[in-house]
């Protein structure tokens, strides 16, 4: 063996993916129902009180917010995991002695997040249209935003399951940062019903571009330019990648 | 002229963050086929070399080639032909026995083979725990698992880290038969284990390890020769106050109020020559007792001496 190897890295992603299909109550109804929930107080019960937010009827202007949510929550979720399991357990020699380099590892464990995190979008927009009769203007874009961003935060949830030490840090980022950004980053509102300063304050919280960003590729509309967003999100990805690339030159949390 | 070493290892070492030395500077070449046992107690730094070869600690310095691959550049080449057993039973418990060995394989970037899983679980007595949950297994049934799933990808060196930590009398016989088996197939094995009793059955040779120090490396059979010791237990017919002048060659000692003499020396036949001065010398005896000192025996006195110095130290 001298090059790539194929067969490791979709190795690790059937054996991640495996355990999304062990678990299909917790990994896939679990979101459904959640996401089903905010359709039901915010699209049926508080959304019957407003009539449109941003232009757009507010239930169906949510509907971009809550996808992002999911694919925030279960890309880092399923990503951290998916090493920190390995690490905690010990099994993490097997993929450290194998021949497999990070290509190879981030392709099997971030992709396997990421495909994971594209189904629930597929089931959360199927859900969705139970509660509300909503267009995708380009769904080309919207395929293209969704994957960028679950590659992204997978990228992000494997680094944190690289650093974390123990399974309280695995929820920490994701319950103590990424949740608080994500409600206040406009996935129920437009940041134009916002009065200053919060209205520019707002602009410092980066998942206001992701869920702006997709909602743009829903409505052709949104707070934030599409372009811009998706430059944030390229640079998001980037940062990720540098941090990974150093973790596996120097073998941080995983080689000792 | 000497066959090329697979494993050729040459100043490594590994100095922890913190400054803990694990290994110190080391150079071993281990030969295609043979047996390796390498000895040593808790924290000699057994876990550590082998952690270095396989990949899951980065060395302070040195080179380690593996079939004349170095591990640092052309790591794919080397980490496909070895495979490992850790110390730890490290499983994943929510997995199944025989899709955790065909992931194994798959691992290594070997294509499917079903028959070849078959066999290997066959020879390894799990197929009838194939579709059985690691978790509902017993330890030394783990321990099996771990063992096919190092061997699912038919590596030519196989690094056992103390492989029969834990077993029952039984299992650890039937690891032994396996190890047999694996070398007749051309497997080149290190084992390290501080059963010292395991490196004397199978091992063709020793390397004992202390202190992150590779001591020595040496033939089992040449160690034992060497620093082997023949201890004998003499019963006399009657008591002696002093032990007779012409007996001074020997390294001898009475016990037992002059009943006993005991003798420690090189090999039985010096006790031959022993028994024939004794009766020259009008010592008369009734009883006669033989020990041969055992791997064990020397690596204790190997080892032992060495914390001893350094606790006087």
């Amino acid at each position: 063996m001298t090059g790539f190897n194929l067969r490791g890295t979709f190795a690790i992603y059937r054996f991640e993916l495996a355990r999304t299909w062990r678990t299909l109550f917790q990994s896939i109804l679990t979101p459904v129902l959640t996401t089903s929930l905010y359709f039901i107080v915010f699209g049926s019960a508080i959304g019957g009180q407003i009539q449109s937010a941003g232009g757009v009827p507010y239930a169906a202007f949510i509907v971009p917010g809550l996808l992002m949510l999911t694919i925030l929550a279960e890309s880092t979720a399923n990503a951290s995991f998916g090493i920190y399991l390995p690490r905690f357990t010990g099994t993490i020699y097997e993929v450290l002695s194998a021949p497999v380099g990070v290509a190879e590892i981030l392709l099997g464990y971030v992709g396997a997040a990421a495909t994971k995190s594209l189904i629930l979008s597929a089931v959360i927009l199927a859900t969705a249209r139970v509660f509300v009769d909503y267009e995708i203007a380009h769904p080309l874009m919207a395929a293209g935003f969704i994957l960028l961003s679950a590659v992204a935060f997978s990228l992000f949830g494997f680094i944190l399951g690289c650093w974390a030490d123990g399974f309280e840090k695995l929820q920490v980022v994701p319950m103590l940062v990424l949740t608080p950004l994500t409600f206040l980053g406009g996935t129920f509102y437009s940041i134009t019903m916002l009065p200053e300063p919060w209205r520019t304050v707002t602009l410092f919280n980066p998942v206001v571009y992701l869920v702006n960003g997709l909602r743009w590729t829903f409505y052709g509309k949104a707070d934030v330019d599409l372009g811009l967003a998706t430059t944030l999100t390229f640079a998001f990805l980037a940062i990720c990648i540098g941090i990974v690339a150093v973790i596996f030159r120097t073998g941080w949390r995983l080689r000792t | 002229m000497e066959m090329e070493p697979i494993l050729d290892i040459r100043g490594l070492c590994k100095t922890y963050a913190g400054g803990t030395v694990a290994l110190k500077p080391t150079d071993l070449r281990i030969r295609k086929g043979e047996i390796f046992a390498l000895l040593g107690p808790n924290g000699a730094g057994k876990t550590t070399l082998i952690g270095l070869v396989c990949g899951l600690v980065r060395p302070s310095g040195g080179e380690v080639r593996v079939f004349g691959f170095d591990v640092s550049k052309r790591w794919r080449e080397a980490r496909a032909r070895i495979g490992l057993v850790p110390q730890e039973l490290a499983v994943d418990m929510f997995e199944y026995v025989l899709p955790s060995v065909t992931h194994s394989r798959a691992l290594f970037g070997r294509p499917a083979d079903p028959a070849k899983i078959e066999r290997l679980l066959k020879s390894l007595s799990l197929w009838d725990k194939r579709d059985q949950r690691i978790s509902a297994l017993s330890g030394g049934m783990k321990r099996r698992v771990l063992i096919a799933k190092a061997l699912a990808h038919e590596p030519d060196l196989l690094f056992l880290d103390e492989p029969t930590a834990g077993v029952d009398v039984e299992l650890r016989r039937d690891m032994w038969a396996l190890i047999g088996e694996l070398r007749d197939q051309g497997v080149t094995v290190i084992l390290t284990t501080h059963y010292i009793e395991e490196a004397e059955e199978m091992a063709d040779r020793i390397g004992v390890i202390d202190k992150g120090e590779l001591k020595l490396v040496e033939e089992k059979r040449a160690l034992m020769a060497r620093l082997g010791r023949t201890q004998a237990r003499i019963t006399l017919a009657a008591p002696l106050s002093v032990i007779p002048g012409e007996l001074g060659r020997y390294d001898l000692a009475l016990a037992d109020e002059g009943n006993v003499l005991l003798y420690h020396g090189a090999g039985e036949g010096e006790v031959a020559v022993l028994l024939k001065d004794l009766v020259a010398a009008g010592v008369d005896f009734t009883g006669l007792g033989i020990r041969e000192s055992s791997l064990e025996d020397i690596f204790v006195d190997l080892v032992g001496n060495n914390h001893r110095r350094g606790e006087a130290a």
